[in-house]
C-alpha cells in the first residue's frame, strides 16, 4: 500500500533530523524566537496569531522548495528577517494585526524554503516535516515564554535590548550572506 | 511498494499499530478529534460514532475495489483541511461537521482497505484501525471539551495549525 502501510524505515531518523534542522543555525533560531517575543509584546491576539502564521507560511515556503519553484535570495531573506524582527522587538513596533501577520508570514516563507528540500537521504520526509514543524513551534513558544517578562517595566526594557541584540546579529547574518 | 507492518500479534493489532505508525492517517484523526472537541460535547459524541464507522465502511469498499488513487496527495489534503478548520475555530453546523467527518473517514478508510487488498493483507486489520480511531477521537475530544481557560483553547488551535502546516509539507513531498 503506497504511502499508507509502511515499515517505518527512516522514520525516527527523519523525525530527529527535522527536529534538529531549525536549531542548526542561529539565523533561524533568533528569527523564530523574535516572532515569539514580538507576539508577547503585542499581547492578544498577536501572541497566538503570529506563532500560528509563521508555521503555516513556513510550510508554504517548504512546499515551494519541494515542488521545485525557484526562490532567489533565500539566505539574504533569512538574514533580513532576523534584522527586521529584531528591530520591531527593539522598537516595540505596534502595527495593525494584519500587517504584523504579513511581515511574519513573508519572512517565514524564506525559512521554510531553506529547510524544505534538505532531507538527508534515506530518511522519511513525513516524519522530517513533523519534527521540523514541532521544533519551529517550540522555538516560538520559547520566545513567548521569555516575552512574558514584558509585563514588568524592567522586563520590557530587557526585551527591547534582546531585540536590539537580535537585530545586530541580523546585520552580521546579512553581511555573511551578501559578501 | 510499502506494506502493513506485522506485529506478530494478529491482524487486529496490526491495524492498531498501523494507525499509530502512519502520520498520514494519524494526524487527520487527531485534528478531527480536536475539531470535534472545539464544537462541544454533543458534536464530539456524534463524531465519535461517525468517524470510525465511515472509516470501516470506506475500508470495506476500498478492499472490494482494490484501487487506490493518489493516496499521498489525498491524505495531505485532508491534513490541511482538518488542521486549518481547527486553527480557524469556526463554528460549523452539526450536520456539516458530521458530513465532513464522514468524508474524511470514507477517504482514509478507502485508502486503507485498498492498501490491504493490494498487499494481500487480512481485512480484520480494518477493525483494529477503526478501534484505534475510536479511542483517539474519544481521548482527544474529551480533553478538548474539558478545557476551560481561553489559552488552552488557543493551544488546541495552534496544534491544528501545526497539523495543517505538516499537511502542506506532505503535499510537497507527494508532488515532488
Amino acid at each position: 500500500m503506497i504511502g499508507l502501510f509502511h515499515t517505518g524505515k527512516g522514520a525516527a531518523a527523519g523525525f530527529l533530523a527535522g527536529l534538529a534542522h531549525p536549531l542548526s543555525g542561529w539565523d533561524h533560531i533568533l528569527a523564530m524566537v523574535a516572532v515569539g517575543l514580538w507576539g508577547a509584546q503585542l499581547g492578544q491576539p498577536a501572541i497566538w496569531l503570529l506563532p500560528v502564521t509563521f508555521p503555516m507560511m513556513m510550510a508554504v515556503g517548504g512546499f515551494l522548495a519541494l515542488i521545485g519553484v525557484s526562490l532567489p535570495g533565500v539566505e539574504v531573506g533569512i538574514a533580513v528577517s532576523a534584522l527586521a524582527l529584531g528591530m520591531v522587538v527593539a522598537m516595540e513596533v505596534r502595527p495593525r494585526m494584519t500587517i504584523a501577520a504579513v511581515i511574519v508570514g513573508m519572512f517565514a516563507i524564506f525559512h521554510g524554503y531553506a529547510h524544505g528540500a534538505e532531507l538527508p537521504p534515506g530518511q522519511s520526509g513525513v516524519t522530517y516535516s513533523i519534527g521540523f514543524v514541532i521544533s519551529t513551534g517550540l522555538l516560538h513558544a520559547t520566545g513567548i515564554t521569555i516575552g512574558l517578562i514584558h509585563r514588568y517595566r524592567t522586563g520590557a526594557r530587557v526585551l527591547r535590548l534582546a531585540g536590539a541584540g537580535i537585530a545586530l546579529a541580523g546585520v552580521w547574518f546579512l553581511w555573511s550572506a551578501i559578501r | 511498494m510499502i506494506h502493513l507492518a506485522t506485529t506478530g500479534l494478529g491482524p487486529v493489532y496490526d491495524g492498531i499499530n498501523h494507525l499509530f505508525r502512519s502520520p498520514e492517517d494519524l494526524l487527520p484523526v487527531i485534528a478531527m478529534s480536536l475539531l470535534a472537541g472545539l464544537h462541544g460535547q454533543g458534536d464530539s459524541r456524534r463524531i465519535l460514532v461517525v468517524l470510525p464507522v465511515s472509516w470501516i465502511v470506506g475500508g470495506l469498499a476500498g478492499f472490494a475495489s482494490g484501487v487506490e488513487v493518489m493516496p499521498g496527495v489525498l491524505t495531505a489534503l485532508s491534513c490541511i483541511a482538518v488542521g486549518a478548520l481547527t486553527a480557524l475555530d469556526r463554528r460549523m453546523s452539526s450536520n456539516l461537521l458530521a458530513t465532513f467527518a464522514t468524508v474524511l473517514g470514507l477517504l482514509h478508510g478507502w485508502l486503507n482497505g485498498a492498501g490491504i487488498a493490494t498487499s494481500r493483507g487480512n481485512l480484520l486489520a480494518l477493525s483494529g484501525i477503526g478501534t484505534a480511531v475510536f479511542v483517539l477521537v474519544a481521548t482527544g475530544a474529551a480533553i478538548v471539551v474539558s478545557v476551560k481557560a481561553p489559552w488552552q483553547r488557543v493551544v488546541v488551535r495552534v496544534a491544528g495549525s501545526w497539523i495543517a502546516a505538516i499537511g502542506l509539507l506532505l503535499l510537497g513531498w507527494s508532488l515532488r
